[in-house]
C-alpha cells in the first residue's frame, strides 16, 4: 500500500493564484522521499492540503488508503507533521505541548507520559521538560516539534524544512534520528533547502515547479542524468593566461588563484588533474561549484533552487 | 481503541488545556471581575443605592446583585473563548488540532467547555464577593445554576464565532465593546424595564441578555420582569442557533483553513 497517493490535485486560492495545477504523486510505504521546489512552487500548498490545513480545489489525496475528504479522521491519524514555522504555544511547558498533542491524537494519558519521556530523552530535551517553549533555543524548538509530531507514532511523517536554522552538528544528529525512525518503518516526506541532505537521505525525489511535478524518480536515476559537473579549483601559484579548453574540459579564470573547470561525463577528476598538471597548474584544493541536485534542478526548471544563503 | 474513546481523550485534553490557560493567569482572569463587582456594590449598592430606594420592591443592592454576577459570567465566558481561539490562530498553534484526527464538534465542545468553566469560576468568585455586600441567598438554587450554565454556554459559543472571524486583536475587542457591553447594560442589570416607556420596554424584549438577567434574578430573588419559561426557551434557542453557526463555520474552515 502507498503511504501517500495524490491524483490530479489542484488548488486555486481566493485571489485567483493557481498554486497547484494537477499534481500526481505516489509515495511508497517505508520510503524516505524528498519533495523539492523553489519558493512559491507549490510544495507548501501540497503539504498543507495533505495535512488538512489547506482546502483543495479538486483532486484526491489518500494517506494509507484513507481519503482526506471522505474519512479525514482516519487519514489524519496516520500523519505527523513537522512544519517549517514554529507553531506551538510558546507559553506552555515543553512536556505539556507534547502531552497535549498526544491528547489531540487520542493517545491514552499513561502512554502519553511514557512516550513523552522517551521522546524527550531521545531528542535530548528531557532536562527542559518543564521549561516554557519560548525559552528554548532554535534547535531545541525544532526538536520539540519533532517530538510532538511523533507522540502518536505516525506511519507517515512530513518534515517541512526541519533543519532550517539548525547548526551542522545538531543537524547531523537530527538526521541520524530520522534515519533510525525511517528504518523502523515510518515513511518520511522531506522538503529541505539543504540539497545534500535530500541527496544523502532520500531514495526518491520529486521536483515541483509552478504547481506541477516536473520529475519524480529515484535519486540515483536522476543524478545519473547529470552529464557535467563544475569544480572550483584553487591554484598554488598565480594563474597566467588560460586556454578556454583543454581536451574535453572547459576552463574559466575567476581570479589570480582561482579557476573553474567543467567535468563532462564520463571523464574523471583524475583526468582533469592530469590535464591541469600538463599546463603547469598545481591545485591546492577544490570544491564542487554547486550541489549535484541543485544542478539537476537548474537543468529541469531553468532556474536555481533558492538555498538558505540566497533565498 | 474505539474512535469515541479517542474523541473523549481529545475533548478532555482541549478542555483541560483551556482551564489551565485561565487558571494559570488567575490574576488577570479571576481577580479583575471580582474587584469590578466589588466596586459596583460599593458605589451603586451601598453609596448611591440608599438614595435610589427600592426596585421591584427590593433593596437596590439586592436588585442589582444577580445582574452583576450575570455580567461577569457573560463577559468572562465570551472573553475566554475569543482570546484563546484567536490567540491560537495568531500563533498558529491551532494547527496542532487541525492536523490531528479530531472532529470539529470535539474542538467546538472543548473550547465551549473552557468558556463555561471560566464563566462559572468567575461567577462563583463574584457570588462569594457579593455576599459581603448583601444577604441575598438563592431562592431557587438549581435555576440559578441552570441559568449560569446556559448563559456561559451561549456566550462561549458567541466568543468562538468571534474568534473564528477575527483577523486582528482589534476584532477581538470590537464585539465586546460595541455590542456586548451595551446589551448587558441595557439588559436590566441596574433597572427594571417596567421603568421604561412602552417603546423602549418593547425594544428591550429583543435583547437576549434581558432574559438571562431576569431568569437569574428570579432564581436569586423570586422576582422577574418576564416569565421564566419563555426566557429559558429564548436562551436555549440562541444556544442552538449559535451552535449551528459555529459548527458550520468550523466545517467550512472559515478563518482557519485557507
Amino acid at each position: 500500500m502507498n503511504a501517500l497517493e495524490i491524483h490530479d490535485l489542484h488548488k486555486t486560492y481566493a485571489n485567483g493564484h493557481q498554486a497547484l495545477r494537477g499534481i500526481d504523486l505516489e509515495v511508497e510505504q517505508g520510503e524516505f522521499f524528498a519533495l523539492l521546489g523553489p519558493n512559491g512552487a507549490g510544495k507548501s500548498t501540497c503539504i498543507g492540503i495533505v495535512s488538512s490545513l489547506v482546502r483543495k480545489t479538486s483532486g484526491e489525496v489518500r494517506i494509507f488508503g484513507d481519503a482526506i475528504d471522505r474519512d479525514p479522521i482516519a487519514a489524519k491519524s496516520h500523519l505527523g507533521v513537522v512544519p517549517q514555522e514554529f507553531n506551538f504555544n510558546i507559553f506552555e511547558p515543553v512536556e505539556e505541548i507534547i502531552a497535549n498533542q498526544g491528547g489531540y491524537q487520542g493517545v491514552p494519558p499513561r502512554q502519553v507520559r511514557q512516550r513523552t519521556e522517551q521522546l524527550l530523552r531521545e531528542l535530548d530535551l528531557w532536562d527542559k521538560r518543564r521549561v516554557q517553549a519560548r525559552e528554548l533555543s532554535g534547535g531545541m524548538k525544532r526538536r520539540l516539534m519533532i517530538a510532538r509530531a511523533l507522540i502518536h507514532r505516525p506511519r507517515l511523517l512530513i518534515l517541512d524544512e526541519p533543519t532550517a536554522g539548525v547548526d551542522i552538528e545538531l543537524r547531523r544528529s537530527m538526521w541520524d534520528y530520522m534515519r533510525r525512525i525511517n528504518e523502523q518503518g515510518t515513511t518520511i516526506i522531506l522538503t529541505t533547502h539543504y540539497l545534500e541532505e535530500a541527496e544523502q537521505m532520500c531514495r526518491r525525489v520529486a521536483i515541483i515547479d509552478h504547481g506541477r511535478i516536473v520529475t519524480n524518480d529515484r535519486m540515483k536515476h536522476l543524478l545519473r542524468q547529470l552529464d557535467c559537473e563544475t569544480f572550483v579549483l584553487n591554484a598554488r601559484e598565480p594563474l597566467g593566461q588560460l586556454p578556454p579548453r583543454i581536451g574535453p574540459f572547459a576552463l574559466r579564470r575567476i581570479d589570480e588563484h582561482t579557476l573553474e573547470a567543467d567535468l563532462p561525463k564520463p571523464h574523471s577528476l583524475n583526468e582533469l588533474m592530469h590535464a591541469l598538471d600538463g599546463l603547469g597548474i598545481a591545485v591546492d584544493s577544490l570544491r564542487n561549484k554547486s550541489n549535484r541536485l541543485e544542478e539537476l534542478f537548474l537543468r529541469l526548471t531553468g532556474k536555481p533552487l533558492e538555498t538558505e544563503q540566497n533565498a | 481503541m474505539s474512535r469515541y474513546r479517542r474523541y473523549w481523550i481529545a475533548y478532555a485534553t482541549i478542555t483541560r488545556r483551556e482551564i489551565l490557560r485561565f487558571a494559570r493567569i488567575w490574576v488577570q482572569t479571576i481577580v479583575p471581575p471580582v474587584i469590578t463587582v466589588a466596586l459596583y456594590f460599593l458605589i451603586f449598592g451601598n453609596l448611591i443605592g440608599g438614595r435610589i430606594g427600592r426596585m421591584d420592591g427590593l433593596p437596590y443592592v439586592d436588585f442589582i446583585m444577580p445582574g452583576l454576577i450575570m455580567m461577569a459570567i457573560i463577559t468572562n465566558s465570551y472573553a475566554n473563548v475569543v482570546s484563546s481561539f484567536y490567540g491560537a490562530k495568531f500563533a498558529h498553534h491551532i494547527e496542532e488540532m487541525l492536523v490531528s484526527p479530531i472532529p470539529n464538534l470535539v474542538i467546538l465542545l472543548g473550547y465551549m467547555s473552557g468558556g463555561i468553566a471560566r464563566g462559572m469560576a468567575v461567577g462563583l468568585a463574584v457570588t462569594l464577593t457579593s455576599m459581603l455586600f448583601t444577604e441575598v441567598r438563592a431562592e431557587h438554587a438549581l435555576l440559578v445554576l441552570l441559568v449560569a450554565l446556559l448563559t456561559s454556554t451561549l456566550f462561549a459559543l458567541a466568543g468562538l464565532i468571534n474568534g473564528i472571524f477575527a483577523k486582528s486583536f482589534d476584532d477581538v475587542s470590537i464585539i465586546p465593546t460595541f455590542v456586548l457591553t451595551p446589551l448587558i447594560y441595557l439588559g436590566g442589570i441596574f433597572y427594571s424595564i417596567d421603568l421604561l416607556p412602552d417603546f423602549w420596554q418593547t425594544l428591550s424584549l429583543a435583547n437576549p441578555i434581558l432574559y438571562m438577567i431576569n431568569s437569574f434574578r428570579y432564581g436569586f430573588l423570586g422576582v422577574s420582569d418576564i416569565d421564566i419559561g419563555p426566557a429559558l426557551a429564548v436562551i436555549v434557542g440562541f444556544i442552538l442557533l449559535l451552535f449551528a453557526i459555529a459548527m458550520t463555520l468550523l466545517n467550512r474552515g472559515t478563518g482557519i483553513r485557507t
